[in-house]
Parts: structure tokens; C-alpha cells; sequence
């Protein structure tokens, strides 16, 4: 039906984004490059304008690159409200309002919710607090680590060797600097990417210096009389004395400021359609409040409609993108978000990408290098299809199983390939170990088909 | 000078790290490290870096500060904006 | 066995505008004629068979040679020099690759083609200065005055190699940059023959110049090559040779067809040059642009498919000869809008000019700043310039294509 109802919200309506980093920015700027000239109004928890998180775990650590100075250039003008360092704290849907922490409330016609995700903390919340405890998720979290580690301490420990942990553990080996992880799965990155492809990670941190320990959990934390951390317990019964413990066991959504909301919320986002348009508590989509960035999950037609959430970079400026077209735009002309999960990591100066969804892959295949030289590509395979790839230090042939991916190719591949080794002659299992298992979180999430779905399957290390 | 990389796009042609050295690094054979926010005296390389990129993966924006700072204030091409389309 | 399309693409007559001829080609995506190799003329077909494992850079996976034109060329290079890394495939092709970039560009030489800008600024100074001393500014030759001796004089800079040497290793590169074009009524014997001695003597020359290197090294490509020991070892002398031969040659044959492409397209279009002229910046972009529209490497005539591969549509067998045009590809409609318009304000321009994947161009940040300069000076500098002839006098080459001669006069030269 066009009534003139979305001529009058592009003229004069009111857009409420809900979350101001990269997701939350690049929707306005959509929104207002398709013409939007009604009132926007970005709400943002830190008090920060909008910047860039991954340069947190590599340039600012490594010094090259100062925390402050990571805001996001931007496309065009929004000419929006900025509303930073006041947190949304509640959703009245009837009446399509935002509750802030400060006790405004901010009226809107469409909204979008892109709060994101941040560090899961240290469960012991006192240990947690100790002086020398970080977590890596925040501009502030990054100037804080960045000075704690040019400080020059004697011992850094790294509790999760996820991407976020391997990353910081690679600026302190560059910074010269001890550093211990402890990783409860049996390899690094074993989460995201399998054994297969852990047993490697393992290698270059060993290979770079870094004291690797894996099956193990941290149990506590130890303080010096001053409040200052100075040693971890681990559940094999060895202790690592460190001034600087870094916790990197993934992310938590932000979504408990919903909770009574009647939004389809919870601990693993929130759920949305292919068009992020979020779902209620009853499954039923919303009209008005879209979804877009790490806190959605949403199906994906090339992984069988499941639900997933991704915690990637490239995800929330294309879904951002998607929202902000189809909150402007009539049913029949909004788009689906089809985005190929992708991803990148450096660290040991090696670059390792990703497209595709690894951790639905049961069976690997090196199809070009070698996992010795740590040069590859690999392919995932899914009951006789190729649902994923990695490469370490080969990603221009990533594009190519991006389309073959797309393309429900067949695996094993039936196809040779340049620079295929002894390594590439048949499939191994890909070996995933139970979600539960790693302490590190992943970064892509299956989480079945319902919409109201609710379940928690990460629980961390304790 | 505001500079984010998209990442996913980058396959290490490492054009920007040729022609702006200062602000662009390679990591290894094929990592990318780059300074977000680059001073406004490497604007000239940036520009060449931005055009170069095979995959248009980096996104500037030269802001007013930045226009300020310049020792010699010549028009930027666009409205102070040269994007590289990051999407 | 016809290869008739081979032959419009190899012929002489084509080669001012082969542009229309692509056109007709882009019409069936990939075509065979005969049995001839498989011509792929769209962009994203290209694309993607660049960035496609399944195929393979090095002439051995070649299945039949037979009446292929490429089919001699696989020996050539067997007897005389290995191949280079334009030919091979990884891990050789990234081993060798990486070991070349050491000592020129980023991580480890971060600064070095950056920091010749000023040095070559110089050369393209003292080039301008000298057609002003020769008085003669109603017939300058743009190609042998000065789009020719810059980059000859950078590359031999880069690597070691001796200016004054040009003389003796023109012909041979020459005879080897000719040889890239495929050659279907060539007697294979022969066709191979004329290469395969100017490689020799070529790889001779250099063997010299790397043994002399070797004893007292500078701090130039070659010696640096010689004697390097990285994380991948150091080359052999035989590597080194075909490295330094291909450097050599690449690191000028290609840049003089784009500086002279460049100029002949501002002179055909006077609005560009006059906004070249008041914004020097502007030769950033044009030289994107030209990488599009004039793409000094037209097409790449040597890669094998490892497995059958379809295609839009049709599938190449295994074993198969392919050729990319690259030129084709950037004058696609459904890649580019209104693509035979030059438009240095374009957007979102990611031409195939320098290639893409693996292979793509070694030395392309080289080649850009030595264009931008190049054009940006001939701009300023050049006063009311224009064509003798139009279009001017070709190089018989398909596959490195540009004038051989661009004939200009103007009114007076600007200090």
C-alpha cells in the first residue's frame, strides 16, 4: 500500500538509532543518502563518537596508533542528535519511545538497535576489578592496555586465545614483552576455525615465544596487598605470576536494557528477519524496529535459514546498509541481508581471512599450501557442500570460495588447483570442539530456527 | 585525516603502504597496519594511496580541522571528502 | 581450424582501435574458434578467472601444444632460462615473488619507491630540457624523445644495470616483449627461436652484471638479489637471471605505452589536459583512468586451466590454453558505465590495467608515480601541444600495445 506514509516519514518522520559505532554510523549515513530529512538522533552509551575497534587489538597496542584517535571517518554528513555517554535504558514499543539513562525519553516512528556487543568480564567480579585486569573492547579499554603494556611488565597473561586474545598476545611478543595464554579448548582459535587449523595457530604463537597453555582454566586471580593483580591459578595446579592479566572470553550482547520490553531480546541478540526488521517475544516481526550489527540474529538463506549472529566487521556496514534501505523504503522494494559472513585476523604477521560459516564445516581441506609453511587456503565441507574457507597469507583466492560458497559448490572439491601439496590430497575431520568447550567465545553463532529462542549455549571458563 | 581500511576487501596489494609509507604499513607478507588518523601533512600520498587501491577499500575523510591545519589550504577535490567507498 | 578470432586479435590493422573488436568479442563471453584457446573478453569473467586456482600461469599444464601458437613457447624457455615468476605458479611463483619484493617495497623496503619520487622528477626535468635544447619544437617524437628513455633510465637505476648499456639489451628486449604476442602462422621453430636467443643473450648480459655485483655489491635490485638470504634462502644464479631479465624488461616496455597512451589520450582530449595543467593532483586519478581505457597490457595469452572450468555458460576442458583480455574487460557496459568515455572523475573505478590477483603487477607503484609525473610535467610544461598525426604509427605488438612513435609539436616549453 502506498498511502504516503513513507513519503512522510522521509520528510519529517523521526529515525531513533540506538547504538553510535560503526553499525549505528553507517545506517545514518544511508538513511540520509536516500533522502532522509526528518529529525535523527544517535544514542550512544560511551562518549565517544563513532570509531574503529579493531585497530584496539593491533596498531594501538603495538603504539602505532593512539586509542583516541580511531574515529570512523565518515561517508557524508548526518546532521543528527547526538546523544553520547547516556545509555538507552529501556523500550516502550506502544508508544515508541526510548528511556535513557539520564531519564529522557526519546519519541520515534523507526528504530534502529544496533547496541553491539561488549567484553565478557571476569566472572569474579572483585577479581575482576583488580589493578592490571583488562578486557578489550572499548577505546578506553585500549588506552588503558596500551599503557599498562608500554609500562614494560614483567609478564602478561592472556586468558582466551580467540582472536581478540591471539591478536593481543602477538602485540606483546612484538612488544618484547612475556606473555602466558591460557586457553581452555585444546588449540587457539579452535572456536571459530576447528583443530585442524588450531594446531597451526598453536604453532606460531610457540614459534613467536608465547608460553601457550591449553586445556586449561584460569581458576582465580591474586592480588598484591595494594589491590594490584599479581598471579593466576590455573586448574592444572600451576600458577603464572603476571602484573597484567588480559580476560578475553568473547562477548555478551547488549540487550538487557529490552528485557520486559517484549522484544524478541536476549543473551544471544536480537532476533530479526532477513530484512532486520526484529521479531517480538511472539516471533512476529515488528514494523518500525529494525535490527542491525553484532547484537542481530538473523537467518541466512545459505546456511539453511538458521539464525545467526556474527560478530564481524563487515557484517554491521552491510546490514547497517540493508536496515537503513528497507526502514525507507515500501515492503516490496526492501532487500534481504545476504552477506557471506567475512573476517580477518593479523597476528604473528600473518594474515588469516575467512569467508563462509567454519564452524558449521564437519569435514577440512587444504586445497592450496601448506599448514607447515602457514600459507593456505582451506575449505569447510557440510554434508557434500563447501560452506566455508580460510586462508593464511593467501587471501587474493579467497574470492574465489566466496563464490563458491554462494554457489553451494560441492565438497570435497572436485577440482585440482595450483600449489596443491601432500597436505591437500583428501579430507580431514575439521574438528570443532563442543561449543561449550573453548573459553574464547566464537564469532559467528548458529542458533537454530526460532525466532524466540532464548537458550544460551556459551558458558565461560570458570 | 580520518582513514578506516575495509579489511575484508584488502588482499594485500599493499599499493598504499608503496605510496604512503608513513601511513600505511604492511605486517608481514600480507597484513595490513595503517594509522587512523593520519596527519594532514601526508595528505598528497593518502590521495595517491586512496586512488590506487585495487580493491577502493580505504575510506578518508579529510575533515575541517584538517583543512585548517594545512599549511597551504588548496581545494580538496569533493567536499572534503574523498571516499573510498568502504562497503 | 580457423582462428580467425586470434588473428583479428593479433592483426596489425586492429591495432590503433581494437576497441570495437572487443566489443564484437564481449558479445559471446567466452568464445572458441577452431581449436584455438578459449578468449574470455568480460570483466567479471576476468575477474574471476584471475582470482581462480584452477588456473594456471605456468606453460607446462599446457595439455597439447599442437596448433596452439603458444605451443613453442613452453621450450623456449626451458633451454635457455627458467622461467620467471610471470610464469610460474605458487609456491615458486610466491616464493620468488616475495624474495624480489624484499629489497623494493613494503614490509621490508618501505620507503624505496616512495622516496624516488624527487629523483624522478629530476629525469623527467632533464627529459623536457632536452627537447627544449633541441630547437625542433615542430616535430617532437614523445616516444623516443622522452616517454622511451624515462622509464629505461628508472629501471636501470633500480636494478644496477648500466645506462649506457641500453643500446645493447633494446633489441633483445624488443624481440622479447614482441614475443609475448602469440603468433598462429608462425613456423614454431622459428617463432621461438628469435626469443629464445635475445632471452640467452640477455640472460649472458646479466649474468656479467650479477657477477661483478656479487664480488663488490651496491645498493642497487641486483645486487640485492644476488646476494640476499632471507627467510626463503637465497635466489639461484639461474632465478636471479630470469628475475632481473623480467624486471628489466617489464620495468620499461609497459610504462612507455602507458605514458605514451597517456599522452596521446590527453591530446585527444584538451579539456583534461587543461584541468591536468592547473591541478597537477588531476594525474592521479587520469592515471587510473588510463590504466582503464589505454591498459598497456591488453591481454594476458598464457594461462592453462588445471581442471574443466565453466564459464559463463561453457566449459573450458581441462588442459585448455586461455586468454584474458584485460582491455576488453575494461570496456565493459556492465562494469562500467559509459566505458569508452575517458572520465578521470570516474568512481569506483577497479580496472584490470594492472591485473588483479597473484600475478598483478609487480611494479605498479612504480609505474604510477613515474606516469603521474610524466604527464603532470608534459602538461605544465608543453606549451598549445598537439598531433602531427592522428592516430599515430603502432608497435606491431598485440599484447603490449602502444605507438611507436607520437609524433607532437607545440608552441613553446615552459621552464
Amino acid at each position: 500500500m502506498r498511502d504516503g506514509s513513507l513519503e512522510h516519514l522521509k520528510r519529517e518522520g523521526r529515525i531513533v538509532v540506538v547504538g553510535a559505532s560503526l553499525a549505528g554510523l553507517r545506517a545514518a549515513e544511508t538513511m540520509r543518502e536516500k533522502g532522509f530529512a526528518g529529525s535523527l538522533t544517535m544514542i550512544g552509551d560511551e562518549p565517544y563518537e563513532p570509531y574503529d575497534r579493531p585497530p584496539l587489538s593491533k596498531q594501538v597496542l603495538l603504539g602505532n596508533a593512539v586509542a583516541d584517535h580511531t574515529a570512523l571517518p565518515r561517508r557524508r554528513a548526518i546532521d543528527a542528535d547526538w546523544r553520547l555517554g547516556v545509555p538507552a535504558t529501556g523500550l516502550d514499543m506502544a508508544a515508541r519511545r526510548v528511556r535513557l539513562g539520564n531519564g529522557d525519553e526519546v519519541e520515534y516512528d523507526r528504530l534502529l538497535i544496533a547496541t553491539g556487543v561488549r567484553a565478557r568480564p571476569w566472572p569474579n567480579a572483585e577479581e575482576g576489578a583488580l589493578q592490571g585486569v583488562f578486557v578489550l573492547r572499548t577505546r578506553d579499554d585500549g588506552e588503558g592496555l596500551q599503557r599498562a603494556l608500554a609500562a614494560g611488565p614483567r609478564r602478561v597473561l592472556v586468558i582466551g586465545a580467540g582472536f581478540t586474545g591471539s591478536e593481543i598476545a602477538s602485540a606483546c611478543r612484538e612488544r618484547g614483552l612475556d606473555v602466558t595464554v591460557a586457553e581452555r579448548g585444546e588449540a587457539p582459535l579452535v572456536g571459530a576455525l576447528g583443530g585442524v587449523i588450531g594446531e597451526v595457530a598453536a604453532g606460531m604463537h610457540r614459534e613467536n615465544g608465547v608460553d601457550l597453555r591449553t586445556g586449561v582454566m584460569v581458576t582465580s586471580l591474586e592480588s598484591d596487598p595494594s589491590g594490584r593483580v599479581r598471579a593466576a591459578h590455573l586448574s592444572d595446579g600451576s600458577t603464572v605470576e603476571a602484573e597484567v592479566v588480559v580476560v578475553s572470553l568473547g562477548a555478551q550482547r547488549n540487550t538487557e536494557w529490552l528485557a520486559g520490553s517484549g522484544l524478541g531480546a536476549g543473551p544471544r541478540g536480537i532476533a530479526c528477519d532477513a530484512g532486520c526488521r526484529a521479531f517480538d517475544v511472539r516471533g512476529i516481526v515488528t514494523d518500525d524496529i529494525y535490527v542491525a550489527g553484532d547484537v542481530a540474529r538473523s537467518p541466512h538463506a545459505l546456511f539453511g535459514y538458521q539464525f545467526l549472529s556474527l560478530e564481524h566487521w563487515g557484517n554491521a556496514v552491510a546490514q547497517a546498509d540493508t536496515a537503513a534501505h528497507n526502514m525507507l523504503s515500501e515492503s516490496t522494494d526492501r532487500r534481504p541481508h545476504l552477506w557471506v559472513p567475512a573476517f580477518w585476523s593479523s597476528q604473528f604477521g600473518v594474515n588469516i581471512k575467512s569467508v563462509g560459516v567454519p564452524p558449521m564445516g564437519t569435514e577440512i581441506m587444504i586445497t592450496q599450501g601448506s599448514l607447515a609453511e602457514r600459507r593456505f587456503a582451506a575449505v569447510y565441507g557440510y554434508q557434500g557442500r563447501m560452506i566455508a574457507a580460510v586462508t593464511f597469507d593467501n587471501c587474493r583466492w579467497l574470492p574465489f570460495y566466496e563464490q563458491q560458497i554462494e554457489s553451494t559448490a560441492p565438497f570435497p572439491p572436485p577440482f585440482s588447483t595450483v600449489d596443491r601439496r601432500s597436505d591437500g590430497i583428501k579430507p580431514l575431520p575439521a574438528d570443532f570442539p563442543d561449543p561449550s568447550v573453548p573459553t574464547h567465545g566464537p564469532t559467528i553463532t548458529l542458533s537454530g530456527y526460532s525466532p524466540a529462542d532464548r537458550k544460551m549455549t556459551f558458558t565461560p571458563g570458570r | 585525516m580520518r582513514l578506516v581500511v575495509d579489511l575484508n576487501r584488502c588482499q594485500g596489494y599493499a599499493q598504499c603502504a608503496f605510496l604512503a609509507p608513513d601511513v600505511f604499513a604492511m605486517h608481514g607478507d600480507e597484513s595490513l597496519l595503517y594509522n587512523p588518523n593520519a596527519d594532514p601533512e601526508q595528505r598528497e600520498d593518502v590521495l595517491r594511496a586512496v586512488a590506487a587501491c585495487p580493491v577502493q577499500a580505504i575510506l578518508l575523510e579529510i575533515t575541517d580541522e584538517d583543512m585548517a591545519k594545512m599549511a597551504a589550504p588548496q581545494a580538496v577535490a569533493g567536499a572534503g571528502s574523498a571516499s573510498g567507498g568502504a562497503r | 581450424m580457423t582462428q580467425a578470432i586470434l588473428r583479428e586479435i593479433i592483426a596489425y590493422a586492429n591495432r590503433a582501435n581494437p576497441y570495437p573488436l572487443y566489443e564484437e568479442l564481449r558479445k559471446t563471453p567466452v568464445s572458441q574458434d577452431g581449436d584455438g584457446p578459449y578468449v574470455v573478453s568480460t570483466y567479471y569473467e576476468i575477474h574471476s578467472l584471475l582470482h581462480d586456482p584452477r588456473i594456471s600461469s605456468d606453460a607446462k599444464n599446457l595439455k597439447a601444444t599442437g596448433d596452439d601458437p603458444l605451443g613453442s613457447q613452453s621450450d623456449e624457455e626451458g633451454t635457455t632460462l627458467p622461467p620467471s615468476f610471470l610464469k610460474l605458479d605458487p609456491p615458486d611463483h610466491d616464493r620468488l615473488r616475495r624474495m624480489t619484493n624484499r629489497p623494493f617495497g613494503p614490509p621490508h623496503a618501505p620507503h624505496r619507491v616512495h622516496d624516488m619520487r624527487d629523483e624522478l622528477g629530476g629525469l623527467v626535468t632533464g627529459l623536457i630540457d632536452g627537447i627544449v635544447e633541441t630547437g625542433q619544437l615542430d616535430r617532437i617524437d614523445l616516444v623516443d624523445q622522452f616517454a622511451y628513455p624515462f622509464p629505461v633510465t628508472v629501471i636501470c637505476r633500480l636494478l644496477g644495470v648500466p645506462r649506457e648499456d641500453e643500446p645493447r639489451f633494446h633489441v633483445w628486449a624488443e624481440t622479447l616483449a614482441a614475443s609475448l604476442d602469440p603468433d598462429p602462422d608462425a613456423d614454431p621453430t622459428q617463432h621461438g627461436k628469435g626469443s629464445m636467443d635475445a632471452r640467452m643473450e640477455l640472460g649472458m648480459y646479466l649474468a656479467g652484471l650479477i657477477e661483478e655485483r656479487r664480488k663488490k655489491p651496491g645498493d642497487d635490485m641486483l645486487s640485492q638479489l644476488a646476494t640476499a638470504d632471507g627467510p626463503d634462502g637465497a635466489m639461484t644464479t639461474m632465478e636471479a637471471l630470469s628475475t632481473s631479465a623480467l624486471l628489466l624488461i617489464a620495468g620499461h616496455e609497459t610504462t612507455v605505452n602507458l605514458i605514451t597512451n597517456g599522452m596521446l589520450t590527453l591530446l585527444r582530449h584538451p579539456d583534461v589536459l587543461q584541468r591536468l595543467r592547473d591541478d597537477p593532483d588531476l594525474a592521479v586519478p587520469i592515471v587510473e583512468e588510463l590504466l582503464r581505457y589505454e591498459p598497456p597490457v591488453q591481454l594476458l595469452p598464457q594461462r592453462t586451466t588445471l581442471s574443466d572450468v565453466e564459464v559463463a555458460g561453457v566449459t573450458i576442458p581441462k588442459g585448455a590454453s586461455v586468454w584474458l583480455m584485460l582491455a576488453s574487460g575494461n570496456r565493459d557496459p556492465k562494469r562500467f558505465e559509459d566505458p569508452d568515455r575517458f572520465d578521470p572523475d570516474r568512481k569506483d573505478i577497479q580496472h584490470l590495467g594492472l591485473g588483479s590477483g597473484i600475478h598483478s603487477c609487480f611494479g605498479a607503484p612504480l609505474a604510477r608515480q613515474e606516469a603521474q609525473l610524466a604527464l603532470s610535467e608534459l602538461a605544465r610544461r608543453l606549451e598549445n601541444p598537439r598531433l602531427l598525426e592522428d592516430p599515430p604509427q603502432y608497435r606491431q605488438n598485440a599484447v603490449l600495445r602502444g605507438p611507436r612513435h607520437l609524433p607532437i609539436a607545440c608552441d613553446g616549453i615552459r621552464p
